[in-house]
C-alpha cells in the first residue's frame, strides 16, 4: 500500500515544480492505475479524461511559464457520484439516474477545479448515499482494497477505496450519518466531515438536507486539510452555508496540543463493540495521553436515541428530496398508460430496495397523524443530542470515540439485516445530528490486518482543532508503526 | 374610469326569492397574488410573462438534482408590504415548509410554501356593504412559489404527450387567506376589488388576472338565516375574473340551498367553476385524499424580519386607497363618488393631483378627467395603465385646458373637441384653439346678428314659443351654436335669444 500511496498533495507539488513530470503524465499514471485496479475494486463508476487532461494541460502551461501554481495544482481527485459534475454522468449509484448528465458543477467541484485539481471521474457509492457498506449501489458493490472480500464501508465506499488503493490522491465524499468517517475507518485513511454549513451543498444531490455534508478523503490529515481549505466557504447558492471565516489549517495543525482535554464518552464504549476495536481505541487514547492530551470521562445521556432519531429525520427528508425523480424531466422513465402508472413504474424500477425502504419510512414519519409523534419528536431529541455536545464542549476541547463498533465486515454479511447495518453508524450519527465537525483517523489494525478508525469531534466550526489533534495523533501513531 | 358594474346573474335563479331569503351565505376568499419582482422567488431567472417556453429556467427552478433555493429579498419585501397594507401582524420569525405532492408541473415533487409559521397573520380589509363599512378579516398572508404550466394542446401527439413550460415555475406568490366574513357575492366582489386595488397601489403586484397574477378561490357555505353554526363548506376554484367570481358564487349558493331544500346534504369538496357551462363541477375526490406531509424546508433558513426593516417598508408605503379617498373628499371638496372614481388606481389619482397642482379647479378637473377617460378607453387597450392611456396629454396641458374653460376662453362644447385633439396630438389647448379657429366670439353684436338670422329663418317656431311652447328655445340655441361652430358663449346666446324673443 505504501507504494500506491506515495503521492500526496505536497509530493505532487514538488514533482511538478521540480519538473520531474508533467500534470498530464501524472494524470495518465492515475488513469492507468484505475484501469489496472478498478475492475476488481469497482470503486470508480465514470471517468472524465477529456476534462482531466484539459485541466492537466492548463497546469502544465502554468508550469511552462513558471507561474505560481494554485494550491491543488495537478492533484488527481475523484468525486463521489452524488455530487453534480457538468458533463460527467452522475448516477447517485441509482438506476433512476443511469443516464443523467448534470448541466452544472457543484460548488465544491468548481472550487476544486479552480484550485488546480484534476478531476479523474466519479466514485461508486450506496444508492443516494443510503447505506453503510456500499452494497446498495445499482452498479455493484465496491471491494475494500485492504481485504477485497470485505466491504469498504459506506456510503462513500468508492471514494474511500479509491484513495486507499492509490487511484486518486484525494476524493470528495458525503456524510449524512457517517458516510465519510465510517468508510475512512474501514479503509484505513483519514476522512473528515466538516461542520454543517462549512462546505456548500450546492450540487450535492440531497439525501437528507439538514444532515448532508461534503468532505475530503486523503492519505494524510494534512492533505484532508488541503482539500477542505479549498472547498469550504460561504456560497451564495446555498442559504445554509455559513459565513464563518476559516483559519489557516496548516499553521494551526502544527501548534502543540499539550494540555488539551479530550472527552471520552462512556456511551461509546458499550455493548456490540468488537473487543479488538476497543483495545485499539484504548491504545489510541493512551497514545494521545502520551503526547500531552488529558482524557476526561464524559456522559452524553441522549446518545442511545441517536440512531432512532437519525433514521426518522433522515428518511423524512429523503422521502421529500427523492420525489423529484419521477420520470418527467430527466433520468429513467418507464412508459405507461397513465401518469400515475408512469410514476409507479419509473420509481418502482428505478429505486433499489434500501431507497424504497427509507422513502416509505420517511413518508410514514411525515404523515398527518404521525408527524408529531415521529418527526417533531425526533427534532426535539435532535436538539437534546446537540445539547449533550454543547455541554460536553464546556468541559473538554474535543471528544474522542471509535468511528465504528467493528472493522470492515464481509460482503453480504449484513445485507439481509438492515437494522444490523444501521448500527454500523451508531458512533457517527450523533455528530451528524449535532452539526459538529468530526474526523476519522487510522488507529492501527486488528490481528487480521483490518484498519480501525479513531473519531475526533470538535465544537461547531472548530475544524482547525479537530485537524490539529488528528494531525498530532497521526504523527505519533506513525512513530509507533 | 367606471368600475365594472355589479350585475345579478340571471341563469341560476331557479330558487324563489322568498326561499333564498331564509338562508344566509358565508364566503371566504383565498387569493394567490404574483409578486412584481424581476426575478423568481428562489433563483435569478426572469419572471417575464410570455417568453418562449422554458427560456427562463435554471437548475434551481427546474428542480435539477442538487440545486438549492435562495430567497429573493425583494419578494420578501413585497410580501411584507402586502401584509402591512392588509393591516396584518408581520411575524418576526416565519418559516418555509415543503408541501409534498406529485404532479408534472411541480419540478421538485414539493412546493416551497409556508405552513405552520406564515409571514403574517391577523389583518383586515374594509369594504362598503350597502351604506356602511365592514371589515373583512385576513387570516394569514404567506409566501410560496408558483408551479410550472402544463400544456396539453397544440402539439403533435397531443393525445399521448403533454408539454411543460417551466418559465412560471418558482415565480413568487403570496397567498392571502380571508376569514369567512363575507355574506353575499356582492361583498366578495367588493372585497376582491378592494384587495386588488390595495395591491396595485402598493405595487406588490400588477394583479393582471388574464396573465394569472391574481387568482381567486372561494370557500362557500350556506346556513339557515339566524343559525350560529356554519354550513358545510365547498371550495370553488378557478374564479379568475370578477365576473366568474360573481357568477360562480351565485350559482354555488343556489346549488347548496337547492340541495338543502331537497333534503340533501352539502358534501365537503372542491368544485371547479366551468366557465362555458356556467356551473360549478365536482373535482375528483382523489384531490381530497392528499396528505401534503408538510415539514420545515431544510434548504432555507427561518425568515427573520428585523423591526427596523419592517419600519422602513412601512414608511415607504404609499397612501392606501381608503386614506386617499378620504383626503380627496376633505382636501379637494370632491363628492364621495368622485373620490371613488378618481382613486380607482394610483396612476389615476396621481394624474388628478398633478393637474390640480398646476392650478386647475379640483371639481372641474374631476369632471374633465372623466371625459378624457372615455376618450382613452375608446382608443387604447383597456389593460394598459392610465399613464399610457393618457399618452400625450400632460398634466400641465390638462390643467391649462380646465382653466381656459373656466375663464371662458373656450366653451364647454368646444372643450370636448379640443380635448380630443389634445389626446390625439399632444398639443396644448391654446394652440389647437388657435389653429382650429375655436376661440369664442366675443363680439356680442356679431352673436346677436346670428341670433336674429336664426329667428328670421324659423318664424313657425318663434310663433310656437310665443304661444307658450318653451321647449323650442333649445332648438334656437342649438341653431346658433351650430352657426358659430360652438364658439359663442352659451350664456350670452341664451340672454340674447331671450331678449329678442321677448321683444316685439
Amino acid at each position: 500500500m505504501s507504494a500506491a500511496n506515495a503521492w500526496t498533495v505536497p509530493a505532487v507539488r514538488e514533482a511538478l515544480e521540480a519538473k520531474k513530470l508533467s500534470a498530464r503524465e501524472l494524470t495518465a499514471e492515475f488513469y492507468s492505475r484505475i484501469e489496472r485496479k478498478n475492475p476488481e475494486l469497482n470503486a470508480v463508476l465514470a471517468l472524465s479524461p477529456e476534462r482531466a487532461y484539459a485541466q492537466a494541460d492548463r497546469i502544465d502551461k502554468l508550469r511552462a511559464r513558471n507561474e505560481k501554481l494554485p494550491p491543488l495544482a495537478g492533484v488527481p481527485v475523484a468525486i463521489k457520484d452524488v455530487i453534480s459534475t457538468r458533463g460527467i454522468r452522475t448516477t447517485c449509484g441509482s438506476r433512476i439516474l443511469e443516464n443523467y448528465v448534470p448541466p452544472y458543477d457543484a460548488t465544491a467541484v468548481e472550487k476544486l477545479e479552480s484550485a488546480g485539481a484534476v478531476i479523474l471521474g466519479k466514485t461508486n457509492c450506496d444508492e443516494f448515499a443510503m447505506g453503510s457498506s456500499n452494497e446498495n449501489s445499482a452498479y455493484g458493490p465496491v471491494r475494500n482494497p485492504v481485504a477485497t472480500d470485505r466491504v469498504p464501508g459506506g456510503s462513500s465506499g468508492g471514494s474511500a477505496a479509491a484513495v486507499a488503493a492509490g487511484l486518486a490522491v484525494a476524493a470528495l465524499g458525503t456524510d449524512t450519518g457517517g458516510s465519510i468517517r465510517q468508510p475512512g475507518a474501514f479503509c484505513g485513511i483519514p476522512a473528515m466531515m466538516p461542520t454543517y454549513g462549512r462546505v456548500s451543498r450546492y450540487g450535492l444531490i440531497a439525501f437528507a438536507s439538514s444532515l448532508d455534508r461534503i468532505g475530503p478523503f486523503a492519505t494524510t490529515v494534512r492533505d484532508a486539510a488541503a482539500v477542505l481549505s479549498v472547498i469550504e466557504g460561504h456560497d451564495t447558492n446555498d442559504s445554509t452555508s455559513a459565513a464563518v471565516p476559516a483559519s489557516d489549517y496548516f499553521e494551526e495543525m502544527e501548534k502543540p496540543i499539550r494540555g488539551m482535554r479530550i472527552g471520552i464518552p462512556v456511551e461509546y464504549f458499550g455493548e456490540g463493540m468488537d473487543p479488538e476495536v476497543r483495545a485499539k481505541i484504548e491504545a489510541g487514547i493512551e497514545l494521545m495521553k502520551q503526547i500531552g492530551c488529558q482524557p476526561v470521562e464524559l456522559r452524553m445521556p441522549h446518545t442511545e436515541y441517536a440512531i432512532a432519531t437519525y433514521y426518522i429525520v433522515a428518511t423524512a427528508e429523503a422521502s421529500s428530496n427523492l420525489a423529484r425523480f419521477d420520470g418527467v424531466r430527466y433520468g429513467l422513465r418507464v412508459h405507461a398508460g397513465s401518469l400515475r402508472e408512469m410514476y409507479k413504474k419509473t420509481r418502482g424500477r428505478g429505486f433499489g430496495a434500501e431507497v424504497k425502504r427509507r422513502i416509505m419510512l420517511g413518508t410514514y414519519a411525515l404523515s398527518s397523524g404521525y408527524y408529531d409523534a415521529y418527526y417533531l419528536r425526533a427534532q426535539k431529541v435532535r436538539t437534546l443530542i446537540a445539547r449533550d455536545f454543547i455541554l460536553a464542549f464546556e468541559k473538554v476541547d474535543a471528544i474522542v470515540t471509535p468511528t465504528s463498533p467493528t472493522t470492515a465486515f464481509r460482503l453480504g454479511e449484513r445485507t439481509m439485516n438492515p437494522l444490523a447495518m444501521y448500527l454500523a453508524d451508531i458512533y457517527t450519527v450523533t455528530g451528524s445530528l449535532a452539526g459538529i465537525p468530526g474526523i476519522s483517523v487510522p488507529c492501527g489494525t486488528t490481528s487480521d490486518g483490518l484498519p480501525v478508525g479513531l473519531q475526533i469531534f470538535g465544537p461547531r466550526f472548530a475544524e482547525s482543532r479537530v485537524l490539529q489533534l488528528a494531525h498530532a495523533f497521526e504523527k505519533a501513531n506513525g512513530f509507533l508503526i | 374610469m367606471e368600475r365594472t358594474s355589479i350585475r345579478t346573474v340571471e341563469g341560476a335563479g331557479h330558487i324563489p326569492a322568498e326561499v333564498r331569503a331564509n338562508y344566509e351565505s358565508v364566503i371566504g376568499l383565498e387569493v394567490h397574488v404574483q409578486l412584481a419582482t424581476a426575478t423568481k422567488a428562489f433563483c435569478a431567472c426572469s419572471t417575464r410573462f410570455g417568453d418562449p417556453p422554458n427560456t427562463n429556467t435554471c437548475p434551481v427552478c427546474l428542480g435539477l438534482p442538487g440545486a438549492l433555493p435562495v430567497l429573493n429579498k425583494r419578494a420578501l419585501e413585497l410580501a411584507t408590504r402586502a401584509a402591512l397594507a392588509l393591516h396584518c401582524t408581520v411575524q418576526e420569525r416565519s418559516r418555509f415548509a415543503r408541501k409534498n405532492y406529485f404532479y408534472p408541473d411541480l419540478a421538485k415533487g414539493y412546493q416551497i410554501s409556508q405552513f405552520e409559521l406564515p409571514l403574517a397573520t391577523g389583518g383586515w380589509l374594509e369594504i362598503e356593504s350597502g351604506e356602511s363599512k365592514k371589515r373583512i378579516g385576513i387570516t394569514r398572508v404567506h409566501m410560496e412559489e408558483d408551479a410550472a404550466k402544463n400544456l396539453h394542446e397544440g402539439f403533435a401527439h397531443a393525445d399521448r404527450y403533454s408539454h411543460i413550460d417551466f418559465n412560471r415555475a418558482g415565480v413568487p406568490l403570496i397567498e392571502i387567506v380571508g376569514e369567512p366574513d363575507l355574506r353575499a357575492p356582492e361583498e366578495a366582489y367588493a372585497c376582491l376589488t378592494n384587495l386588488k386595488q390595495a395591491l396595485e397601489y402598493t405595487s406588490v403586484s400588477d394583479c393582471n388576472m388574464e396573465e394569472g397574477s391574481l387568482r381567486c378561490d372561494a370557500n362557500v357555505s350556506v346556513r339557515p338565516r339566524g343559525a350560529e353554526k356554519f354550513g358545510t363548506k365547498v371550495e370553488v376554484k378557478n374564479l379568475n375574473s370578477f365576473r366568474y367570481l360573481q357568477h360562480a358564487l351565485e350559482y354555488e349558493i343556489e346549488r347548496q340551498i337547492g340541495a338543502l331544500e331537497a333534503g340533501e346534504t352539502v358534501v365537503q369538496e372542491t368544485r371547479l367553476w366551468n366557465v362555458s357551462a356556467g356551473r360549478t363541477e365536482s373535482m375528483r375526490s382523489k384531490e381530497f385524499a392528499h396528505d401534503y406531509r408538510y415539514f420545515p424546508e431544510p434548504d432555507l433558513l427561518p425568515v427573520r424580519i428585523a423591526e427596523n426593516w419592517k419600519e422602513e417598508i412601512q414608511r415607504a408605503m404609499p397612501e392606501l386607497p381608503d386614506a386617499k379617498r378620504a383626503r380627496f373628499v376633505h382636501v379637494y371638496g370632491l363628492t364621495q363618488d368622485e373620490a371613488v372614481v378618481l382613486t380607482d388606481s394610483q396612476q389615476y389619482a396621481d394624474y388628478f393631483e398633478a393637474v390640480v397642482k398646476h392650478g386647475a379647479d379640483p371639481r372641474q378637473t374631476a369632471g374633465w378627467m372623466q371625459r378624457l377617460s372615455h376618450l382613452a378607453e375608446k382608443t387604447a387597450e383597456l389593460s394598459e395603465i392610465i399613464a399610457d392611456k393618457y399618452g400625450n396629454v400632460t398634466a400641465a396641458h390638462f390643467a391649462e385646458m380646465v382653466g381656459l374653460v373656466k375663464d371662458g376662453t373656450i366653451t364647454a362644447t368646444n372643450a370636448r373637441a379640443v380635448l380630443a385633439k389634445m389626446f390625439e396630438t399632444g398639443k396644448p389647448a391654446a394652440e389647437i384653439i388657435a389653429s382650429e379657429g375655436l376661440s369664442p366670439i366675443t363680439d356680442e353684436e356679431g352673436v346677436e346678428s346670428i341670433c336674429r338670422g336664426v329667428l328670421a329663418k324659423n318664424p313657425e317656431n318663434v310663433a310656437k314659443y310665443r304661444a307658450g311652447n318653451e321647449g323650442v328655445f333649445k332648438f334656437f340655441v342649438g341653431q346658433v351654436m351650430r352657426e358659430t361652430r360652438g364658439r359663442a358663449n352659451p350664456q350670452t346666446v341664451n340672454d340674447i335669444l331671450k331678449r329678442l324673443l321677448q321683444r316685439s
